[in-house]
């Protein structure tokens, strides 16, 4: 009997629940791996799968969207193997599922904490609840490749946003094979859509794109391109998060600001009767 | 087709007078081959159209489109901001073309008329007793003249469903002369209502009948079934004005209606009429697209072509 010749995998795009080549056909090498090398096209698909999940993501409740990112912990756990074999150190992947379970429970208690009752002059009862802003863009930090991607993706889809992410081009194995923990975790397709290739590409299209309504320039290390990225994002006057320095420590607590930029204020008056 | 259109030629007009002489022609017409025709049509929608073509072929789409709505819902108040959308489709670019026509219900005519009068926007309504059909001819005729007294310079009507399954095609053929003739100067244009006619030979049959019988268009569908305009039916359809040309000498024109949402659709529709036709349909004169939500998507992709920044939905009406 001949040798088993090994099935190689080849890494793609996840737009809408779905893993599809790039539509430009192209691909690069990295650790060895062909990866898709995602177009401008791409891109323009991605937001279209994040705007078409947006509603029903935005509309599960807050419990349900909570279960669902415990859920993404439990997956992430059980593959860890798949992720050290990629070169992600333990405790890392240790860190990356605690993220999770840990942006997982803020779900139903953020409103609580960013919202509230106003206290008004008058017989009404003023309360003002957050809501997600929609459809998000991110740029995911190249280091650390998991744990840094976890911590751009969690805080924008625990409120209601969906993501189209595009990952860092040194470090998209990590990514894709993310996206294949997700894919098997409940999460609604389009819900999170990642973007492998080169940021000059796909980042510029998404930044000026009017139906995107934030942009998370964490993982953008060129001063220079972030600049021109905010600019582009103005237009339609984005919710921006600013790239993170150099030297941060993705393994100290991350706080609410992550999550509270990607929010708009809803605010109700009610008659309260006297 | 060729053949059966010149032996024809000459005894055309006589068709009408006898319902035998009608069937034996309209079962005559040569059949369609099903697979033939779908494979042509999902043959001619890979065309990849960009760039400056691409620009034209959005500018006559816009022209073309007949912006419909056919709601019960619909209100003076909405069909008035629907006509002022007909006219200035992009309020933020002059140079973006006004739409082909406004389609509504006859009885939303007179608010329509007062917002277009004057602006070349054609003023279309649905009558017959739209969508089924199914009235006595009395009232599907004071239907029609109603919309025209009201303003309405083109008329929808949809054709005796239930007489042509059953093959009572005088009665159809009838049935849209009297119609032509009730519409007086208003343009007539035919709906076939394809989704229930079953067969590709039935939309030949019936693209046949409803240009003897004197109709200016053929449209496909009322967008009140759950099969609207297809590809493969319009492709027939084509065929059928082409031939009912080289046969008569008179130029028919097509509205494919309901599921076109895309401006990509609508793009494989313009190739389609570019392919069989040719040129000459080209034309908002001759080619119509029956929609409400395409003309948005239109828009965007016309504003992504000339910013180069792709558009959100959120800067454009809801209609």
């Amino acid at each position: 009997m001949s040798e088993r010749v090994a099935v190689r995998k080849t890494y793609k795009l996840f737009i809408g629940g779905k893993f599809p080549r790039s539509e430009s056909g192209r691909s690069y090498l990295v650790q060895d791996s062909n990866v898709s090398l995602a177009s401008r096209k791409d891109a323009r698909d991605a937001v279209v799968a994040a705007r078409a999940a947006a509603k029903g993501w935005a509309g599960a409740t807050a419990y349900n969207r909570g279960q669902i990112l415990y859920r993404v912990a439990e997956m992430l756990e059980g593959r860890r193997e798949q992720f050290v074999a990629l070169g992600v150190p333990a405790d890392e992947v240790d860190a990356a599922v605690d993220r999770w379970v840990w942006y997982a429970g803020w779900s139903d208690k953020l409103p609580q904490v960013y919202g509230g009752a106003n206290p008004v002059a008058g017989p009404y009862f003023n309360l003002s609840a957050p809501e997600p802003t929609g459809v998000v863009a991110a740029v995911a930090p190249e280091t650390p490749a998991l744990l840094g991607l976890v911590s751009v993706i969690a805080p924008a889809i625990v409120t209601g946003n969906t993501v189209v992410v595009a990952a860092s081009p040194a470090a998209p194995l990590a990514a894709v094979t993310l996206a294949e923990v997700l894919a098997t975790s409940d999460l609604p397709g389009g819900v999170v859509n990642i973007l492998t290739g080169r940021l000059s590409e796909t980042v510029p299209t998404l930044a000026a794109h009017m139906d995107v309504n934030a942009i998370d320039l964490t993982g953008v290390a060129d001063a220079e391109l972030a600049a021109e990225l905010e600019v582009r994002a103005a237009e339609n006057l984005k919710r921006v998060l600013r790239p993170a320095p150099a030297d941060h420590d993705w393994h100290t607590d991350p706080g609410l600001t992550r999550m509270t930029t990607l929010l708009e204020t809803k605010t109700v008056w009610h008659p309260k009767g006297t | 087709m060729t053949a059966t259109a010149t032996s024809a030629r000459s005894d055309l007009s006589e068709l009408g007078r006898s319902e035998t002489a009608l069937r034996t022609f309209l079962h005559g017409l040569p059949g369609v081959d099903q697979v033939g025709a779908e494979q042509r049509a999902a043959q001619l929608g890979t065309r990849s159209i960009k760039t400056t073509a691409k620009a034209q072929a959005i500018d006559l789409a816009i022209r073309m489109v007949d912006l419909t709505t056919l709601e019960g819902a619909d209100t003076p108040g909405k069909v008035r901001a629907l006509a002022a959308k007909a006219l200035r489709p992009d309020p933020a670019d002059p140079s973006c073309p006004h739409v082909g026509a406004v389609c509504v219900y006859p009885a939303m005519v007179p608010y329509v008329a007062e917002v277009l009068a004057g602006s070349g926007v054609h003023l279309a309504s649905v009558a017959t007793a739209f969508p089924s059909g199914q009235a006595p001819l009395e009232v599907k005729l004071a239907d029609v003249r109603a919309a025209v007294a009201a303003g309405a310079d083109e008329i929808d009507m949809v054709i005796n469903r239930g007489a042509f399954l059953a093959g009572r095609y005088g009665e159809v053929y009838d049935e849209i002369v009297a119609t032509k003739q009730a519409c007086g100067d208003a343009h007539l244009k035919v709906i076939l209502e394809t989704g229930e006619l079953a067969t590709y030979d039935n939309v030949r049959r019936a693209s046949w009948l409803g240009m003897l019988a004197g109709g200016d268009f053929i449209k496909t569908s009322t967008g009140k079934v759950p099969v609207a305009a297809t590809l493969p039916v319009t492709l027939v359809m084509l065929e059928a004005v082409r031939d009912f040309r080289a046969a008569t000498g008179r130029q028919v024109g097509v509205k494919p209606a309901g599921g076109i949402k895309t401006t990509k659709d609508a793009i494989k529709y313009l190739v389609m009429v570019n392919e069989t036709v040719g040129a000459d349909w080209l034309d908002p004169d001759w080619f119509r697209f029956g929609a409400s939500s395409l003309l948005n998507d239109l828009l965007m992709q016309r504003t992504k072509l000339t910013t180069g920044v792709y558009a959100g939905p959120d800067y454009f009406t809801l209609d």
